[in-house]
């Protein structure tokens, strides 16, 4: 690992009215690095996501990010185009439900293809090879390349978003709840599928789980949050093994154990 | 290889009014390379508080706990994360009591995952090697431990430990489940470590295979509760 | 020319629509709005190409309008009229005298000259309309160059076709800038467009929006390396004057299956068989020769 940070957040605070979203969240992310937020509904994580990938704008604090020439760029003062193209190159968003990314109208490999497209690639035989390549990768048949997702099942749609954003190879990849609404069984494919390809291509991940399993799993560390306020923060195991703040607590001890 | 200094940890449930209770107090514990320390004690004491603890797993209140990685010492109580992350990948070697792992991965993969500094193929070699060294015949190497038995997935568990070979070791009732065969092969195992100079600090519940492996003992007391 | 002003529109329309035009050749390629008024005649008949007609038109200007290639069709012979009695302006249906010509869907087969405009009726302006609902989101898309989608649509074309299956109004780069749509042109005229040494000019009446492409400009069809833009053309000869490297219309002449595939530039087969070009079937009376008139 790297010892710059890929992502730096200071002082993230943002609110709804009168109901704070973000109070004061400092977050690090480095190069390779799977980083877990966790939290029930309204914690303020996927707020935290959607400020840290620039999707939202907070009302104070700064998040800095590290292009591939060591570049700082400030996320919220980004210009939008510079954005847009970090979001289609460098960076990925992997939805909870891959409908709201994917092209259900479009064939598997059109959906693959896309981001490479949308950098100029203009070879249609490269980019179907490529489409079909990311397909093995995520355990899709090469012969379903000219299907419409609306064949898929739900695990093989979230597999194909995750295709379709892996694709331009980017280094830092938000994932939001990218397990949840799927059957136990799949969920346990997918995860094996995230953390394989994670591991193998050295992705960093800011991933917004509810499922302190998947977080266990996944992530090297985790950041517990409360109410807009990060309580805790630590290694995962040691977070969820042994956690010192009381919500951390209570959050671990309401898990069912199967 | 591994040294703590007044070492001090507390669990404070705050679900239960804040209720405290001290666990360890001032260890102090040295373990050099080539040499396996046994934690003893009644049950309770803190031997498993200890083991986690020295791993990260646990988090220390007091104390220092200094880890010989990459030529310089690691305070594993007060590393950033993500140092702790990476002296677990290439130093410190942890055996839990049980298996935790994601649900569907074959274990083959799961052994070879934990493989160091090796290629990919290597890697599945060895763990091969290890599994049927342990007796997880072949035809079970591709299945997903969830539906292996207790000392089946202990073994696997094991071979994970071992396939690192990290040159500081923590194993946690390494032969709990085994029957005697198969703890000798265990047994033999900690020795081959010890000579290729890993420092080793165990919990062996069976005094037996404790003193064929153990050359110091280190006692583990229990505190009074100051709640 | 009683009761009415010079060109139909009152001078105040003629000098925004112009102010447009200028913006438009400004920016090639890019889609400017345009307060569009009510003409007589209904959308989809080329209120948007009347308008710009309208505004640059001059006392001086020779008129040609065509509808698919033809002068003699209802919508051209209307339009070539409306200007003809409320601006007075000559009128002609051959490409080379004409000054202005009005087109809907066709490019005349003959090259077009510096001292010419094309105006062009367009019903959907925005390129990007059928794969993007939103007009904000196809706005930010052009401000952006982001036309990646634009792409997977070829892509899919593709994939299940084996070719790119668009027969018209097939998408072009201008400039190397904006993605534009060329109206309903069959993609086979799309070559013409680039570098074209005449203005051209398009009005999208109920869209409300004019853009243009100045002379000079390089207009590109989008495509991918391993499968570039190819024109097509119906495999035949025109059976009046025998052109072989015309589009083709097909003409059906009888009820028992007997067709016909003629040129759609009419003046064009015209100015061959007047030179003595003579196709398989000259002779044969068909609704597409065309009367003076």
């Amino acid at each position: 690992m790297a010892d710059e940070t890929l992502l730096s957040a200071r002082g993230l605070s943002l609110s709804f009215g009168a109901i704070p979203a973000l109070v004061g969240v400092d977050a690090d992310l480095w190069p390779g690095e799977v980083l877990a937020v966790v939290g029930e509904s309204g914690s303020g994580k996927t707020t935290l996501l959607n400020v840290l990938s620039g999707r939202m704008a907070p009302h104070s604090g700064v998040t800095w990010y590290r292009d591939p020439e060591g570049v700082l760029h400030d996320v919220h003062a980004m210009p939008m185009p510079a954005l847009r193209a970090l979001h289609r190159s460098d960076w990925g968003f992997v939805h909870q439900n891959p409908r709201d990314s994917l092209r259900m109208g479009v064939t598997a490999g059109g959906n693959v293809g896309e981001r490479l497209m949308a950098q100029g690639m203009r070879h249609y035989g490269r980019i179907r090879a490529e489409a079909i390549d990311w397909l093995r990768q995520v355990e899709i048949d090469a012969d379903r390349v000219d299907h419409l997702p609306r064949t898929f099942s739900g695990g093989m749609l979230q597999r194909l978003q995750i295709a379709r954003t892996l694709v331009t190879h980017p280094r830092l990849v938000f994932m939001d709840e990218p397990t949840g609404g799927l059957d136990v069984s799949v969920q346990a494919r997918l995860l094996d599928l995230i953390r394989g390809l994670v591991a193998r291509l050295d992705i960093a991940v800011v991933l917004v789980t509810h499922d302190l399993a998947v977080a266990r799993l996944l992530a090297h560390r985790i950041m517990v949050m409360q109410r807009g306020v990060v309580v805790e923060t630590g290694l995962t195991d040691q977070v969820l093994d042994d956690p010192q703040h009381p919500y951390t607590q209570l959050l671990v001890s309401s898990v069912l154990q199967a | 290889m591994l040294r703590t200094e007044g070492l001090e940890k507390q669990f404070v449930l705050h679900l239960r009014g804040g209720l405290r209770l001290p666990v360890l107090a001032h260890v102090d514990l040295h373990v050099a390379a080539g040499e396996c320390v046994a934690l003893v004690g009644p049950s309770g004491a803190g031997k498993s508080t200890l083991l986690r603890a020295l791993y990260g797993n646990y988090h220390a209140d007091a104390g220092r706990i200094l880890v010989r990685h990459e030529g310089a010492l690691v305070d594993i109580a007060a590393a950033a994360p993500r140092t702790v992350v990476r002296v677990r990948a290439d130093t410190l070697g942890y055996v839990s009591q049980f298996l935790r792992v994601v649900p569907r991965v074959p274990a083959l993969d799961i052994v070879a995952d934990a493989a160091r500094g090796v290629s990919r193929e290597q890697a599945r070699e060895m763990a091969a090697a290890l599994l049927l060294r342990l007796h997880i015949p072949a035809r079970m190497h591709a299945l997903p431990p969830a539906t292996f038995s207790g000392g089946e997935q202990q073994r696997v568990n094991l071979a994970r430990g071992f396939i690192g070979g990290h040159p500081v070791l923590l194993l946690d009732e390494p032969t709990a489940s085994l029957d005697a065969a198969r703890a000798d092969i265990v047994v033999d195992m900690i020795a081959e470590a010890k000579q290729n100079g890993a420092a080793i600090v165990g919990i062996f519940h069976d005094v037996a295979v404790r003193d064929r492996v153990a050359d110091r003992l280190h006692h583990v007391t229990p505190l009074q509760d100051a709640a | 020319m009683k009761g009415y002003n010079f060109a139909y529109l009152d001078e105040q329309t003629k000098r925004m629509i112009r102010r447009a035009l200028l913006k438009a050749v400004a920016i090639p390629g890019h889609q400017v709005p345009f307060g569009s008024r009510e003409m007589p005649l209904p959308y989809g008949w080329g209120t948007g190409g009347i308008q710009v007609t309208a505004a640059v038109l001059g006392e001086a200007d020779v008129l040609k309008v065509i509808d698919q290639g033809a002068d003699d069709t209802t919508n051209a012979v209307s339009i070539r009229r409306f200007f003809g009695r409320t601006a007075g302006v000559a009128t002609t249906t051959h490409t080379t005298e004409a000054t202005v010509i009005q087109t809907r869907h066709r490019i005349p087969e003959v090259a077009l000259r510096e001292d010419q405009i094309i105006v062009y009726q367009v019903p959907q302006p925005e390129p990007l309309s059928k794969l993007e609902p939103s007009r904000a989101e196809t706005r930010r898309m052009h401000g952006l160059a982001e036309y990646g989608a634009m792409h997977v649509k070829l892509y899919e074309d593709i994939t299940r076709f084996g070719h790119v299956a668009i027969s018209y109004d097939y998408p072009v780069m201008v400039n190397g800038r904006y993605l534009m749509a060329p109206s309903p042109i069959p993609a086979f005229d799309n070559p013409k467009m680039h570098m074209m040494p005449a203005l051209q000019l398009f009005g999208a009446g109920r869209e409300q929006r004019i853009y243009a492409v100045p002379p000079w400009t390089a207009v590109r069809s989008l495509d991918f390396e391993d499968h570039p833009f190819r024109t097509t053309r119906a495999p035949h000869a025109c059976g009046l004057c025998g052109a072989a490297d015309s589009y083709l219309d097909e003409v059906v002449t009888d009820d028992r299956g007997g067709r016909l595939f003629v040129c759609s530039d009419t003046d064009f087969c015209e100015g061959r068989r007047a030179a003595g070009h003579l196709g398989s079937e000259a002779g044969a009376e068909t609704g597409t020769d065309m009367a003076a008139e």
